[in-house]
């Protein structure tokens, strides 16, 4: 059984006052808090085996080798990869994305081909495509999104042409909270011989991945969004994809040999990491996955959406509550508007309440073009998160409404 | 005309009544409220101050030798807040706003609004305002 009480004691932030009061926190879609076994893995490793990986003969640095290859091991499990080979460390999901871009992209993308994303990307899933196409010549086509915040499946049909070579979609919507039919969308990518990039920045923390099932061809995340420290992601990518793509960052580590006249180039997953990785927060991403692992993603994702559920049902009877994105399937995000009220002075007041949410554009200034807003408020839930909580965060909004109707 | 610092000195007091955060946040959003629009032919690009999450735009003009300004956001706190810079600079002489050492924002609260990092920029309307300041005590 889940216990949001016993889960909450393995995350000490948790407990902070912020000017006072209780901390509520629900900017977990920017950045998710970290449990002690996180925290203490990594001070363990900073205190007693800090060295740098893959170089030394010493005692150290075969120590933190071996944890680094360890957590490699722990994220294929995660997400069911076939190999470890697969999966590549990077600094996040954006380098995750833009390693792609880069050589997927100098590999097999000509001049009129076409990329497919959709409106709902974070910026991204965008801005290295729109580079790519820059530098090549190809195109980048757009799938719009319904009011409802659901992809046009329709329009995803007519726009997925031959000419497509690969399709970006995220798994999990960082403003609107859909979860995408990604299954749908990569048996149809395949059958016209697209490729597929997942971004899972939004899903991995809520959803259970397999990506042999989904047999999408590339899937990205951040550890961070994962209970994980800043500064570490992950590139998996299909072992027969990556090793047709040239390297993209040169360096220590991606070479075999170095020779003025030809340098020749490491195997997988080496190949795309160019000098030293951040071994302690990959360290801690692989403490992160196990924890994740120990509480069981069976038991919290009910959870999580039961909250979800009990949020929409709490926001809507605020007066003057807009809520963006209302798909069937969606997750734990909540991007809304209240009245008129600028979505700064929603943030600046909640948060002298003690209450944590983004506002803004959400890098994804699309979708603020969509519904012709400048910016949201976005309230975005972990497994920490409690009903009592979400009624502070209700009467916290209902605070603000009644300061600017008077 | 006051001086800046009777004027800084009489914000002081007004907030000196609230203890409680809130309240300061309900005095900022009055304020914000009562200020007059901007006429929309000064909303430009260049009066604009960017930062991502509200918009914000100063107007400057001399009047004699008299440094005018005029202020407007999209949200209301960060316009009751350019409004107490208005208050605290408009019709004062370029010279003094630019040596304005501005302990009002400190002793109100304000502080943490300053952070750089803070995209509804106070910072960056208090430079923008010593930026008009210094600009025009120079032509003069």
């Amino acid at each position: 059984m889940f216990d949001v009480n016993r889960i909450r004691q393995d995350f000490p932030i948790l407990e902070e006052k912020i000017y006072g009061k209780p901390l509520v926190y629900l900017d977990n879609g920017a950045t998710s808090q970290r449990p002690l076994p996180v925290i203490e893995k990594m001070t363990e490793y900073y205190l007693k085996y800090n060295s740098n990986v893959h170089r030394g003969v010493h005692y150290l640095s075969n120590v933190c080798t071996d944890a680094n290859e360890e957590a490699r091991r722990i994220v294929q499990r995660f997400i069911r990869a076939a190999s470890e080979k697969e999966i590549i460390f990077t600094r996040g999901t954006t380098e995750s994305i833009n390693l792609i871009a880069y050589t997927y992209g100098e590999a097999f993308i000509e001049e009129g081909d076409e990329i497919l994303v959709t409106e709902m990307e974070h910026h991204a899933n965008i801005v290295p495509w729109q580079m790519l196409c820059e530098r090549k010549g190809a195109i980048l086509k757009v799938v719009p999104f319904t009011d409802k915040g659901e992809l046009d499946k329709e329009a995803f049909g007519r726009l997925l042409t031959d000419r497509v070579k690969l399709v970006g979609v995220a798994y999990v919507s960082n403003v609107l909270g859909t979860v995408n039919p990604v299954r749908e969308i990569i048996a149809q990518a395949h059958r016209c011989g697209a490729k597929v990039l997942i971004d899972g920045a939004q899903a991995i923390q809520h959803i259970p991945v397999d990506v042999q099932e989904l047999d999408c061809d590339f899937f990205v995340f951040s550890a961070h969004k994962i209970y994980g420290p800043t500064g570490v992601g992950v590139l998996y990518g299909k072992e027969e994809l990556l090793n047709q793509m040239p390297p993209w960052q040169g360096g220590g580590e991606m070479i075999r040999e170095v020779r003025f006249e030809k340098t020749t180039y490491n195997e997988l997953p080496f190949k795309f990491e160019a000098g030293t990785p951040d071994f302690i927060g990959i360290i801690g991403l692989g403490e992160a996955l196990k924890y994740v692992e120990s509480v069981g993603m069976e038991h919290f994702a009910g959870y999580e959406h039961q909250l979800l559920e009990y949020a929409m049902e709490q926001m809507k009877r605020i007066p003057g509550m807009r809520i963006f994105g209302e798909a069937a399937c969606k997750s734990s995000v909540l991007s809304f508007a209240v009245g008129n009220i600028h979505h700064s002075d929603v943030g600046l007041l909640l948060d002298k309440m003690g209450i944590a949410v983004r506002t803004g554009q959400l890098c994804a200034e699309p979708v603020m073009q969509h519904y012709g807003v400048t910016g949201m408020v976005r309230a975005s839930l972990a497994m920490y998160n409690t009903e009592q909580e979400i009624d502070i965060f209700c009467r916290g909004i209902e605070k603000v409404e009644k300061m600017f109707r008077l | 005309m006051e001086t800046i610092e009777k004027i800084e000195q009489d914000i002081i007091d007004e907030f000196s009544v609230y203890d409680d955060w809130m309240d300061k946040y309900a005095y900022l959003i009055e304020i914000g409220t009562a200020m007059p629009a901007m006429e929309e032919q000064y909303k430009t690009e260049n009066n604009l101050i960017k930062g991502c999450q509200s918009r914000v735009w100063f107007h400057a003009g001399m009047q004699g030798n008299l440094l005018y300004f005029t202020a407007d956001s999209d949200a209301i706190i960060t316009k009751g807040i350019a409004g107490l810079l208005v208050r605290v600079f408009s019709g004062q002489k370029p010279e003094d706003i630019a040596k304005a050492d501005l302990k009002f924002i400190d002793e109100i609260g304000l502080t943490q609004h300053l952070s750089p990092t803070r995209s509804n920029g106070l910072l960056s309307m208090v430079k923008q305002i010593k930026m008009y300041a210094i600009a025009f005590s120079a032509k003069k």
